[in-house]
């Protein structure tokens, strides 16, 4: 096996990202456009575009979002990058993080000082019956898809595992929802910048200002155990632990180690990079732990010389409250077993020991697909240098993590930063 | 199962399974047992595969009862109010698949209980050209 390391420093020096919401009036190239547009006005010495030698994309399926395959050398001629190389990476919902990798491995190579790494999906144009199918897609549909399985079915079997083997209950995943919906609230850039409660007290007002009969709820619990504001997607997953339907993207600047200086005097090293495959559900040992994850996790970590415990804050692929739990685990942080009370707890909260997703995740910030392993690097940037504003974490954040998971854990990439 | 002879994809399975047969693989070098079926082996990369019938009998692994399903389980019916039930359903051979899971209350999926034994059932679709078998498995009586 090849050594596990890089052969030359990787330093991020801008990062900036879209609104993530519903936008009819944009197509997927636009957001990537006002995504590059702030990364731009992020570098704090500023840049010259001119010097990109490659573009990475994260795009799952613009083909059948947009109608627009090929989207790579669209996105580059939009933000003025013809003719240099642009590449589609697409790993389901772990194109962007797989975009990242492919951006380390060209700086890496020597091939590249400075790659653009990008991602976007314009997902809201489609009906969401179509979306369902579109994102099933990403399962197998010979062997898995026509038993039935959707997507939130996916999780929500990993779930039921997971309940049966440690005795967690609905109302655990409940917590995820409500501490990712409260940092979220707290995030201009979010689809949802609201916390359950006030999500439920603006239920509570609508229904009083149209004259029709107001809910009795007088608890967030009353709002989210109610079938008619928190339906059952699939059993036991309800619409609030799922991730929303969203366009958005999201775009990093890398530059290879050496010519940090010229752009910003306080840089953010890319230190351990990991990739794995899975096979399908039912295929793998265990139903309640994605072992991509934790390879791709072992190999980062392996790189960066540092070990879970080292890991200040992470954003993970909480596409799925329960996916939060497992990655939570799969990651090291916490026992197999016993990730599930951590949002209860406290511990994962922005001011708990381990803050865990305080963008809001792809819970409450959005889930473009393509463009969310992206998004996730720009929260640890700006968290690692003091920018995260309202939702900046108390505590100094030397090491951060990104996870970003492709299907149901077919594919993951793990990322590790240090602030230099 | 020697003298079967059909190549190992996907499209074989499924003709096996119109025949009411659940067929896996099995590698004639480590005796690795693979359902759905593979062409190589993972565990020791051999391409030196037979088909095997399996029993059809077997347990609840993980499940989900689902209220808003793919387009094509909506045309059959199904939806908030007719929630389906899909899982992963582990054999008595040891290997799993994903499956149609009938003979349980999708409405009631909190009283559906993981290992509850399950033997296969074949869901028919269509006719003629447009045939296709479904694979489920049904909570034995």
């Amino acid at each position: 096996m090849a050594e596990n390391s890089l052969t030359r420093p990787i330093a991020i020096v801008g990062a900036g990202m879209s609104k993530f919401g519903a936008f009819p009036d944009k197509a997927g190239r636009d957001l990537f456009v006002e995504a590059f547009r702030e990364m731009s006005s992020s570098i704090d010495k500023g840049f010259d575009p001119a010097e990109i030698d490659a573009i990475y994309v994260g795009n799952f399926s613009s083909d059948l979002f947009e109608g627009q395959a090929h989207n790579a050398p669209i996105v580059a001629d939009a933000v003025g990058l013809v003719p240099r190389s642009a590449t589609r990476v697409e790993d389901a919902c772990a194109s962007g993080g797989v975009a990242l990798r492919q951006g380390v491995l060209a700086i890496a190579s020597g091939l590249a000082d400075m790659v653009l790494v990008g991602g976007f999906e314009r997902m809201t144009a489609l009906p969401t019956a179509q979306v369902t199918d579109t994102l099933a897609a990403a399962g197998d549909t010979l062997f898995e898809i026509p038993a039935g399985f959707t997507f939130p079915a996916f999780y929500a079997a990993m779930a039921s595992a997971y309940m049966h083997k440690y005795g967690m209950k609905p109302e655990h995943l409940m917590h995820v929802a409500l501490k990712n919906h409260a940092n979220g609230a707290l995030n201009p850039k979010a689809q949802f910048g609201v916390t359950i409660p006030d999500w439920m007290q603006s239920r509570i007002e609508a229904a009083k200002k149209k004259n029709k009969p107001v809910p009795t709820w007088q608890h967030e619990w009353d709002f989210l155990h109610d079938d008619s504001a928190n339906p059952m997607v699939a059993w036991p997953l309800r619409l609030f632990d799922c991730s929303p339907i969203t366009d958005g993207a999201a775009c990093v600047l890398l530059v290879a180690g050496d010519r940090t200086k010229e752009f910003t005097d306080n840089p953010i090293a890319l230190i351990g990079s990991g990739q794995a495959s899975g096979m399908p559900l039912h295929d793998r040992a265990d139903l309640t732990s994605i072992g991509a994850a934790k390879i791709a996790a072992q190999q980062a970590y392996q790189m960066a010389g540092v070990t879970a415990k080292d890991i200040c804050i992470a954003e993970v692929h909480d596409c799925f409250t329960i996916a939060e739990v497992i990655a939570s685990e799969d990651l090291g942080f916490f026992e197999a077993g016993t990730g599930y009370g951590m949002a209860e707890d406290g511990v994962t909260a922005r001011d708990g020991e381990k803050p865990i997703n305080t963008s809001g995740g792809l819970k409450a910030k959005g889930h473009p697909v393509g463009a969310s392993g992206v998004a996730q690097v720009i929260e640890v940037w700006k968290q690692m240098r003091g920018e995260a504003g309202g939702r900046q974490v108390k505590q100094d954040v030397p090491l951060a993590l990104t996870h970003n998971v492709g299907g149901t854990g077919q594919t993951c990439a793990v990322h590790v930063f240090e602030r230099k | 199962m020697a003298n079967e002879t059909r190549p190992f994809t996907a499209n074989a399975f499924n003709q096996y399974l119109g025949e009411h047969k659940l067929m896996g693989t099995r590698c004639a070098k480590c005796g690795g047992l693979h359902l759905p079926p593979r062409a190589i082996c993972p565990q020791c990369h051999s391409d030196q595969m037979e088909w095997i019938e399996l029993s059809g009998k077997g347990k609840l692994a993980a499940f989900s009862a689902v209220s808003i399903g793919p387009s094509t389980l909506q045309a059959e019916g199904y939806d908030r109010n007719n929630p389906y039930c899909a899982g992963i359903v582990e054999l008595d051979e040891g290997v799993r698949i994903s499956a149609r899971v009938l003979g349980v209350d999708a409405k009631q999926p909190a009283n559906i209980a993981i290992g509850t034994p399950l033997t296969i059932e074949f869901i028919e679709r269509g006719e003629g050209e447009q045939k296709k078998t479904v694979l489920a498995f049904k909570a034995s009586e």
